[in-house]
């Protein structure tokens, strides 16, 4: 058998990832929070403690020896970033703080030029906040439109209503690649076609999928692509904006600043090339290099068998939930990564989750940053238990037994 | 079950989740506020009707989990009666005992079970919501008043 299609070997990855092994509240730690953030193994935390240790200077700055390792080692990260995502070239590789600031950037840049009073914004229903409400701001300042393709009772985008909603005056498609709150794959590659036959370029959120599933930008054909590394076993504070170079090459700078020009004097400043004209300042050299590390920890071990391996904890855990009597899940898309969205009958989702945590259970309730979604189900908030690598059957069946707790709690 | 479970989720809390008191709109209110929780979205509306000083009655709606349901129900019927300043003082009360010292509670009477919730940082806001809602009622604040 080769490597690749071996399981997972679950309790050895859990031993990369020190936080796991604590406990809290006097019970074992089980984290299913993955989709909030994911968990560091211990070659990223090494990384960033070599990097202050050792190599710390500024990039592209220094002749000394120090800037040049700091130098090669961030640029190394960006070929690395490069080759996972199957970009054409390391250019097309912007480093920002996370998908947040990708998505904004592209607004701010790409948006402004391209967006005028009448255009519109195409978006869908079960968009995080994070790629609505640039949008919003977007639209509002231009003139234009934001038009939003619905989704079905199971989570899923309503792909036909989309192909209507495509018309003359769409100047962009954003849209995630899987939902943060429901946990439905997005049907992308089938909306970038729609969109490429009529000229429209599509950026996707893909904060949730690049985690769960092999991603590659030009099979896709996407024009911009953006994901955060702290949800991705890598640090906070960094994350992806892919583009095509032909589209970043048109675009205007983000930010000003050191690193994004050439030349500087007070009639005129010359910008720099790509992708250092969307870089102004020093950028988190660190988290870039421990971005690289967590990439290339995650292809060690396979993209394809951890997809596998968290498909499996996602049937048994959707099996498990769904036999509970009172328990409902909010998401049940044929097609689904990491999330399971649920409500208790009669208990609110924050009573869930604060029994949940004194038995050791981490899982996120609330909203999720997708208030649109919890209106479109009619509801509040949800709890969610999110899945990462590191999560074992037996995750889900603490989590089951938690659940039980709560019934003898509220009866 | 750990006992700070037992003590955030004791019976006559659960019991006023269930069946909250003065859960209703009142015919002819005085004074109204929204509070809202944005950690967890979570509305509240409190509706007051003043007589002089006097809070004759008071009714509020709205969803939350447990804690921020049961706390509402427990203050209308600790507030319905008491004038303004006494409710300001239960009010003062209330939040010290969240925030602050040990020994509030003896002060507080029924109120005191939410001592419990002093272990759930994270649920602090959900038992306060109705307060700062009442208070901003009482001030004749328009703006939603938020627990940030």
């Amino acid at each position: 058998m080769t490597p690749s299609m071996m399981a997972l070997d679950v309790e050895r990855i859990r031993k990369d990832f020190p936080i796991l092994h604590q406990e809290v509240h006097g019970r074992p730690l089980v984290y299913l929070d993955s989709a909030a953030t994911s968990q560091k193994p211990q070659v990223v935390l090494d990384a960033l403690a070599e990097y202050y240790a050792r190599n710390n200077a500024n990039v592209h700055r220094g002749v000394h020896r120090l800037s040049e390792r700091a130098t090669d080692a961030y640029e190394g990260a960006r070929a690395r970033i490069q080759r996972f995502l199957n970009a054409a070239h390391p250019r097309e590789i912007i480093f920002v703080r996370g998908t947040t600031e990708g998505i904004n950037l592209v607004a701010q840049t790409y948006g402004r030029r391209a967006v005028g009073p009448g255009d519109e914004v195409v978006i869908t229903a079960l968009e995080h906040h994070s790629n609505i409400v640039p949008w919003q701001m977007l639209c509002e300042e231009k003139g234009a439109g934001l038009r939003v393709v619905p989704i079905d009772d199971t989570g899923e985008v309503d792909v036909d209503a989309y192909e209507c909603l495509l018309g003359e005056r769409t100047r962009l498609v954003a849209v995630a690649h899987v939902s943060n709150a429901l946990g439905t794959i997005v049907p992308v590659k089938r909306m970038i076609e729609a969109a490429r036959r009529r000229g429209i370029p599509v950026l996707i959120d893909g904060a949730q999928a690049v985690p769960h599933l092999r991603v590659d930008v030009r099979a896709l054909d996407c024009d911009f692509y953006t994901f955060s590394g702290h949800k991705t076993y890598g640090p906070t504070g960094i994350g992806v904006l892919y583009g095509k170079t032909e589209l970043l090459e048109a675009m205007p700078p983000f930010q000003g600043g050191g690193d994004m020009i050439k030349s500087v004097s007070f009639e005129k400043t010359v910008y720099n090339d790509l992708p250092y004209k969307f870089e102004a300042g020093t950028p988190d050299i660190a988290g870039a290099i421990g971005l690289g590390v967590a990439l290339e920890y995650l292809e060690g071990l396979g993209l394809d068998r951890v997809a596998a391996h968290e498909h499996a904890l996602l049937v048994h855990g959707t099996e498990r939930l769904s036999s509970l009597p009172g328990l409902r899940l909010v998401g049940t898309a044929r097609e689904k990564a990491s999330v399971l969205s649920f409500l208790v009958d009669g208990v609110h989702a924050h009573d869930v989750g604060s029994i949940l945590d004194r038995e050791g259970i981490a899982v996120r309730t609330g909203h999720h940053c997708a208030m649109p979604v919890m209106t479109r189900f009619g509801i509040a908030a949800t709890a969610r238990a999110s899945l990462g690598l590191y999560n074992r059957v037996e995750d889900i069946d603490a989590l089951v037994e938690g659940l039980a707790k709560v019934r003898e709690i509220f009866g | 079950m750990t006992s700070e479970l037992r003590d955030l989720y004791q019976q006559v809390i659960l019991d006023h989740n269930r069946k909250p008191r003065n859960c209703r709109p009142l015919p002819s209110p005085s004074r109204a506020a929204e509070g809202y929780n944005p950690l967890c979205g979570d509305r509240l509306t409190v509706e007051i009707a003043l007589e002089g000083d006097v809070i004759r009655d008071i009714g509020f709606q709205g969803s939350g989990c447990a804690i921020s349901r049961a706390s509402a129900s427990m203050m209308t019927a600790d507030l319905k009666g008491k004038t303004v300043n006494e409710a300001e003082a239960a009010f003062e009360r209330f939040r010290a005992m969240l925030t602050g010292g040990v020994g509030a509670e003896a002060e507080l009477g029924k109120l005191g079970v939410f001592a419990g919730v002093r272990e759930f940082p994270s649920r602090i806001k959900c038992a306060t919501l109705a307060w700062h809602t009442a208070h901003a009622a009482l001030a004749g604040k328009a703006e939603p008043v938020t627990t940030e």
